[in-house]
């Protein structure tokens, strides 16, 4: 499963994720620290689907206790970092 | 421009040929005291010699073999073989000397040879002399296939195609021998190596060769008259074609109509077709057509070969299907 | 024989346009099959048949707007005879007859039989660049296939009007329905409010370990567990679930939640999670993704928009505690779930951090009363308590 992978790649697979839950967000201004809920009023069944998408793209597992740490864009690509180191 | 006979350009093309270069010689079953089969080479044994004019045997798989040799020993020789349907008895000549010498001998060896042969049906000619198998020769890696439909090409393609160093067959459809034709300005030596577009159109691309290019030019105009314009290509050069003048085409049109007068199945058709659906597949707005002939033995009574070689009736109607309606 | 008619997809709905059928005279529907695509100036609606049969005739042709009620198709029911009694042979005839008259008509729906869209490569890859969905378009080529031509006319009906003029169009027409629905709500409808705050210490805590069991895409969300306590909170108390008719309320069948839906362009929608007091939370769950993305992508279901019985809004996730919500006419109540929040609550004398959230009722003072309404309240309340029940 783990292909190496950039950065810059892994950000922007998750900025396609994003995309796909709220496609009329303008992704090119989103603030890496701040909640997508506050950016992107993302509700919880949207957060659910992102996270769900997560999952399936990087083909990792995680727990529920650990969805707040992927609120955020930096938030994302550590955790994703570290899950595929 | 003065209106010529294709019959008077292949001759012109012959004789401009065996003028300019002293190394062609022209043979075949009776080009020389009868003046050839379809009168292409009339007044060529009194003009030339008979060095030069050779009437030959009547065996295929002699003088094309001779030929070959010919070639080989320095000479650029035209073969005439009367038609394509006996030029099954050379097939073994064709395929395993001709087209592979160059391969066999890593270069060493080339075979500027050029054989010429009527082609086609339309004549009232019963099954045995109405067969269409340029295509079947275009299967052939290691020669170049043409197949001149106008006038000019009639002349013009023979000329350059004896500076080739290869093989080169071209096919004569025997139903455009009487058609008349104006040439085009220009040298007489033209391109063997593109396809060309005699009709321009955006609605759909007919694409054809040799003699049912006048058939499809005819539907082409009937079509005009219900406002459909439709392009039409002539390949010209069945190998090495020209796909990419193909894809051009049905790329501005998205739909294609292949006429061929082979049989359908395994026909150069279905290789266009092929080339087209790989190239050029998410431009396409309907299955890519074609207009084959029937899989019979060509017919002898008239009504019965009209009714089994593409027609313009038959080239518009696949048109209005392409089209829906 | 069975008339097809302009169903009522929401309040103050009065006229519907049909934007196309997606069946054609001689085919068969069977009940609960969308037969048609109506534009209720909402949302574009599937309209589903309510009988199985034949259709004998369609007489709404697409782009005609016309009043609720009124009789788009005919269709004969299974095992009934034509209109006119016809000719025995007629009868006989196999079923594909008619249809295959339709075959060679130049406007026949395009989906072929494998029920694969019949579309051609180029058509395909335009309708995608022009962000144009073709799945229910009508192809004018071959067997009805759509072309190159047919994405372009549709995608030139409105001249120079760009998608987000469509979709600001669009708001614009949403804003004037629930304009209308929400003033005539406000107009007819005597409301009362009622509130109570739920400790929620239990249900989160259920719900935390139930999610440790399951896989992460079969989750729960405690909006789910929210949604299913109303439904069954509601089976006793059922006067809520009803629908004003004619100067009466009239008790539905089935509990039917409409769940408002938040549509990311504005607006909103509540479709109905059908017989949510029946399904398990997780087909329930299932339901609920379903039905949000359908909400978004514009292709709910005639039944989705016609059936709630009661509506449930949760604003919690902006971030306010409290919610009084406007009846949805015809609907007689109104279920608001604020946000989950952590609060001082006192249990067994002990003040404690307990999560807890505030749950509304807004009502129909016509056809229930605050003390049933309480009840109802209470009665959330304690299924809330013993998550594991629902």
């Amino acid at each position: 499963m783990s292909q190496p992978m950039d950065g810059n790649e892994m950000r922007s697979l998750t900025l396609r994720l994003l995309g796909e839950i709220a496609p009329e967000a303008d992704l090119t201004s989103l603030q890496p620290d701040v909640s997508f809920r506050d950016q992107l009023d993302l509700d919880s069944m949207d957060f659910l689907n992102f996270v769900v998408a997560l999952h399936k793209e990087f083909q990792i597992d995680i727990p529920e206790a650990d969805y707040p740490k992927y609120m955020t864009l930096n938030g994302c690509l550590a955790q994703l970092s570290a899950a595929r180191s | 421009m003065a209106k010529i006979t294709y019959r008077e350009a292949v001759r012109a093309g012959l004789r401009e040929a065996l003028q300019r270069d002293s190394r062609v010689f022209l043979m075949g079953e009776d080009v020389g005291k009868y003046g050839g089969t379809y009168a292409c080479s009339k007044g060529f044994l009194d003009e030339f010699g008979p060095e030069r004019i050779r009437d030959t045997p009547l065996s295929e798989s002699t003088f094309v073999g001779a030929g070959i040799g010919a070639a080989l020993g320095g000479m650029r020789p035209i073969v005439e073989v009367m038609t394509v349907n006996f030029s099954l008895l050379a097939l073994d000549q064709i395929l395993n000397n001709a087209a592979t010498l160059r391969h066999m001998s890593g270069g060493q060896f080339s075979v500027p040879l050029v054989v010429r042969m009527a082609t086609g049906a339309g004549r009232q000619v019963a099954a045995q002399h109405s067969h269409s198998l340029e295509g079947w020769y275009a299967h052939i890696p290691g020669i170049r296939v043409l197949t001149p439909a106008t006038v000019t090409d009639a002349r013009g393609m023979l000329l350059t195609a004896l500076q080739e160093p290869d093989p080169v067959f071209i096919f004569e459809h025997a139903y455009l021998y009487s058609m008349e034709g104006e040439l085009e300005e220009g040298p007489p030596a033209v391109d063997i190596s593109r396809a060309a577009v005699r009709r321009t159109g955006k609605d759909v691309s007919l694409i054809t060769f040799g003699g049912s290019l006048w058939k499809t030019l005819a539907a082409a105009t009937s079509l005009a008259q219900e406002g459909i314009e439709a392009e039409v290509m002539d390949l010209r050069v069945l190998r090495p074609l020209d796909i990419n003048s193909v894809l051009t085409s049905v790329r501005k049109t998205h739909r294609a109509v292949v006429i061929d007068e082979a049989w359908r199945t395994g026909s150069f058709a279905a290789e266009i077709s092929a080339q087209i659906m790989e190239g050029v597949f998410y431009d396409l707005d309907s299955p890519v057509a074609r207009v084959c002939s029937e899989e019979v033995p060509i017919p002898y009574p008239k009504h019965l070969e009209d009714a089994a070689l593409p027609q313009p009736d038959k080239i518009v109607q696949a048109v209005h299907t392409l089209l829906g309606r | 024989m069975a008339d097809f008619v302009m169903p009522t997809l929401g309040a103050d709905m009065t006229e519907g346009t049909l934007v196309q059928w997606k069946k054609r005279e001689g085919d068969r529907v069977t009940k609960g099959e969308g037969i048609a695509e109506v534009d209720t100036e909402k949302a574009v609606i599937e309209v589903e048949s309510h009988t199985t049969g034949v259709i004998e005739r369609l007489l709404t042709k697409p782009g005609d707007k016309v009043p609720i009620g009124t009789v788009m198709a005919v269709i004969r029911e299974e095992g009934r005879p034509t209109t006119s009694p016809a000719p025995a042979q007629e009868v006989a005839r196999p079923a594909a007859a008619p249809h295959l008259a339709h075959r060679t008509d130049t406007v026949v729906p395009s989906p072929s039989q494998t029920g694969r869209l019949r579309i051609s490569p180029a058509a395909r890859k335009l309708a995608a660049e022009r962000g144009i969905d073709p799945a229910h378009m009508q192809g004018t080529g071959p067997d009805g296939a759509i072309t190159l031509e047919d994405i372009e006319r549709a995608a030139a009906v409105a001249p120079g009007v760009t998608k987000p003029a469509i979709v600001a169009d669009r708001q614009a027409r949403m804003r004037q329905t629930i304009a209308a629905a929400m003033a005539r709500s406000k107009r007819e409808i005597p409301h009362y409010y009622l509130s109570t705050t739920i400790d929620m210490g239990r249900t989160v805590t259920w719900l935390k370990q139930e999610n440790e069991t399951r896989p992460m895409t079969e989750r729960l969300l405690y909006g789910v567990l929210l949604i299913k306590a109303v439904a069954i909170a509601l089976r006793r108390v059922p006067e809520l679930n009803a629908l004003w008719k004619e100067g009466a309320a009239v008790r539905s069948e089935g509990i039917h939640i409409g769940t408002a839906i938040s549509l990311r362009q504005g607006g909103l929608v509540a479709p109905a999670l059908h017989d949510a007091d029946r399904l398990s939370l997780s087909d329930l769950m299932t339901n609920f993704q379903d039905l949000v993305k359908r909400a978004r992508a514009g292709s709910l279901r005639s039944s989705e928009m016609s059936d709630p019985t009661i509506t449930v809004t949760s604003l919690g996730e902006q971030g306010v505690e409290t919610v009084f919500g406007v009846i949805y006419p015809p609907q007689v109540a109104l279920v608001g779930f604020g946000k989950l929040v952590e609060r001082p609550w006192v249990m067994n004398g002990q003040v404690v951090a307990r999560p807890v959230i505030m749950a509304s009722l807004s009502a129909d003072h016509r056809v229930s009363d605050g003390h049933r309404g309480g009840i109802f309240l209470a009665e959330i309340d304690r299924l809330l308590q013993e998550p594991h029940t629902l």
